[in-house]
């Protein structure tokens, strides 16, 4: 059969999905948000609901998701996309609210407003890009910076006599009653990408069923932060980052 | 609701004022000496008869990022606070500001700086009127001096946010969140519907229908020719409220050859003083600037042609007497007297500061 | 017994040259171009052995950048 015989739209069964806009991502190449851009505009389209989504975006690398999911977004100050998102989604309960926050936005500067928010039970969805580093400020120190992990205020490692210790939000989150889903899962492989695409449907889902908060955290590359080929990123993350940062389920009262 | 007479204390009305307005959400701070405002919000419970929302947040900075997403939204949507926690919401108003969304910000100021003092002050005039966060900005700041204004200015200053779709402040002090007047609140407003938002804020975050282009709410820029064209924007929307917003009370100023030029509480001390000097016969009058910006250059101007000197009466160390200065030109010897760290004067240390400063007009 | 076979289009301009869809490939079809660039001079990605794609769709599904539409048919023996 010819190649050109199987592409035949009749025949198409991948394709990017139609809320994520062609305009090209400013991301480093490999980098893990283009992946979940891509899943946050799948499951949006599969769930109906791309009228009804409003994102917050941080500051950090994703500051310009509005440009590239093609749904109403509010851009925050750093940290702060919770407590905006509390108020959109109580003053809208109709919307599905969620909000894609880095590790210096989330754990960081916004630690505040993302455990108050879940703690109240805001029925909004926080996505959560975990790469252990600032990425778009040039590969500093960020609060799950591993240890030994070497960024460009840590050029000698990262040393918990110096800087602390790596913080793990998620197990942090589920101690509080306020939340329903907390889960951790990544994008490195097609296997990994379906799963964090379920937990993403689940956390979204949760949202508009009035069960509180989730988060979904993915474990995330930054190969240019990292100094390392995206592929060895991946390899690194499985071997380093997945120890402090085990991927699963820490809290689903849900199912 | 049609109006209805009560005697509250200046924060109880903004409260209910805010309710009446047919405000969509209230997010607030505990803070002296305007907690009152986010307790009365709370006892009367409206998102049982409005569906306001009333949320008590985990800080000021939070509070005002949830005015900022609620904003977003083309709500009506306020906050509340006094001076220490103003400063916080800094960053949060700037961004709103430059996102040229509507809100109410209430500060309620109690002395300074650093964590002051508890008694009133009107020391934030600066922050107030100058930006207070960063960038080039401004907020149209009133300046209530009864509770009845407490009342009024919440529906004023939420109607000129939407009008020029920027944030507004009522800048009032400890002295009128605290007391307690007679009252006529407002007939009420229903709730802006969802269509009605959909009508009015075609910007409005709402969920992106399918025959419209998605909405973004957002201060970022890094097309320098576009940024300054935003700048540009924003600075052609505050010379139009400028032009069209200031505000002022006069008193007893057509004849005046002293002026006194008062906001808030002081000016209620000032009129007495000037009652009082006034049976002596000695022609005093009052600027009041109700609107502290737009600062009311334009009536200070006039009577500073006519008259032989001013006193600037403020809570603080003398802050609107540059604006008073700016204003008048220099033209005629202007001074300024304040009480600092909470102190409110009495009437004879207001009448003998100006005696002090202006001997002449015993004569 | 039926067979599958599969086929993709990348969209060169789009794509980065992040090499991931190479890794994820089950079969070994894709590669980077080793000299051409695109107009944002990266090495983007090609199908080497087509005749080997069997349209799991694992490459586009690990593509950052949306740049790969997967096609598959089931084909008697």
């Amino acid at each position: 059969m010819n190649i050109n015989d199987i592409i035949k739209p009749e025949n198409l069964v991948y394709a990017k999905p139609r809320l994520l806009k062609d305009n090209h991502m400013h991301y480093c190449p490999g980098c893990s948000h283009g992946v979940v851009h891509k899943l946050v505009a799948e499951v949006l389209e599969e769930m109906g609901m791309e009228e009804k989504a409003i994102g917050v975006a941080p500051v950090g690398c994703a500051v310009f998701a509005y440009n590239y999911v093609d749904i109403d977004w509010i851009e925050a100050a750093h940290g702060r996309a919770p407590a905006i998102a509390t108020a959109v989604k109580r003053l809208n309960p109709e919307n599905l609210v969620f909000t894609y926050q880095g590790d210096g936005d989330l754990a960081a500067i916004g630690t505040c407003e993302t455990i108050h928010a879940a703690n109240r039970g805001e029925n909004i969805a926080i996505i959560f890009i975990n790469n252990g580093i600032y990425g778009m400020t040039g590969g500093q120190m960020a609060p799950t910076t591993l240890e030994g992990m070497k960024t460009s205020t840590t050029p000698y490692g990262r040393r918990v006599d110096l800087n602390g210790h790596p913080l793990a939000i998620a197990p942090l989150l589920a101690q509080l009653d306020g939340t329903c889903y907390i889960t951790r899962q990544a994008v490195h492989t097609p296997i990994a990408v379906r799963k964090a695409k379920a937990a993403i449907r689940q956390a979204f889902e949760n949202s508009m069923n009035g069960l509180g908060t989730s988060m979904v955290e993915i474990v995330s590359t930054c190969n240019s932060g990292w100094k390392m080929t995206p592929a060895q990123s991946n390899a690194w993350m499985e071997e380093n980052m997945f120890k402090k940062y085990p991927l699963g389920d820490i809290k689903n009262t849900v199912k | 609701m049609n109006e209805e007479v009560k005697l509250l204390k200046g924060n109880e009305a903004i409260a209910l004022a805010a309710i009446r307005y047919g405000a969509d959400g209230y997010f607030g701070y505990p803070i002296t000496p305007q907690s009152e405002i986010l307790e009365t919000l709370e006892a009367e419970m409206p998102w049982e008869t409005t569906g306001m929302v009333v949320l008590q947040a985990e800080s000021e900075v939070a509070a005002i990022n949830m005015v900022y997403g609620g904003a977003s939204c083309g709500k009506a949507v306020m906050t509340s606070s006094s001076s220490p926690g103003v400063s916080l919401k800094q960053e949060g108003i700037s961004f709103i500001a430059a996102s040229e969304l509507p809100a109410l910000v209430v500060n309620v100021m109690r002395g300074g700086p650093g964590l002051g003092t508890i008694h009133p002050s009107q020391a934030d005039y600066f922050q107030a009127t100058k930006g207070g966060g960063h960038g080039d900005y401004h907020l149209i700041v009133l300046a209530p001096k009864t509770v009845q204004e407490m009342a009024d200015f919440v529906y004023l200053g939420f109607d000129l946010a939407f009008k020029y779709r920027t944030p507004a402040m009522i800048l009032a002090d400890g002295i009128v969140g605290q007391m307690m007047e007679k009252v006529v609140l407002p007939p009420a407003r229903p709730r802006r519907t969802k269509e009605q938002i959909a009508e009015q804020c075609p910007w409005a975050i709402t969920g992106k229908p399918a025959s419209r282009k998605q909405n973004i709410i957002t201060s970022l820029e890094l097309d320098t020719a576009v940024m300054e064209e935003n700048n540009n924007r924003f600075q052609r929307t505050y010379r139009l409220i400028e032009q069209n917003e200031q505000r002022c009370e006069e008193y007893l100023t057509e004849d005046a050859e002293y002026l006194f030029v008062a906001f808030g509480s002081m000016a209620r001390i000032c009129q007495k003083v000037i009652d009082d000097m006034r049976e002596q016969g000695i022609k005093v009058g009052l600027v009041r600037p109700i609107t502290l910006w737009p600062f009311p250059t334009e009536a200070i101007n006039r009577v500073s042609q006519r008259v032989k000197g001013m006193l600037v009466v403020e809570l603080n160390a003398g802050q609107m007497i540059e604006d008073v200065k700016l204003a008048s030109q220099c033209r005629v010897p202007t001074y300024h007297f304040g009480r600092l760290g909470g102190i409110v004067p009495n009437l004879g240390e207001i009448s003998d500061a100006f005696f002090n400063f202006f001997p002449d007009a015993k004569k | 017994m039926a067979k599958i076979l599969g086929a993709v289009t990348i969209n060169q301009e789009r794509c980065k040259g992040c090499d991931l869809c190479v890794v994820a490939c089950p079969k070994d079809v894709l590669l980077l171009q080793p000299k051409e660039v695109n107009n944002r001079g990266y090495h983007f990605a090609f199908m080497k052995n087509p005749d080997d794609c069997i349209g799991c769709a694992a490459c586009a599904t690990v593509c950052p950048d949306g740049c790969i539409e997967v096609y598959r048919v089931k084909v008697p023996d």
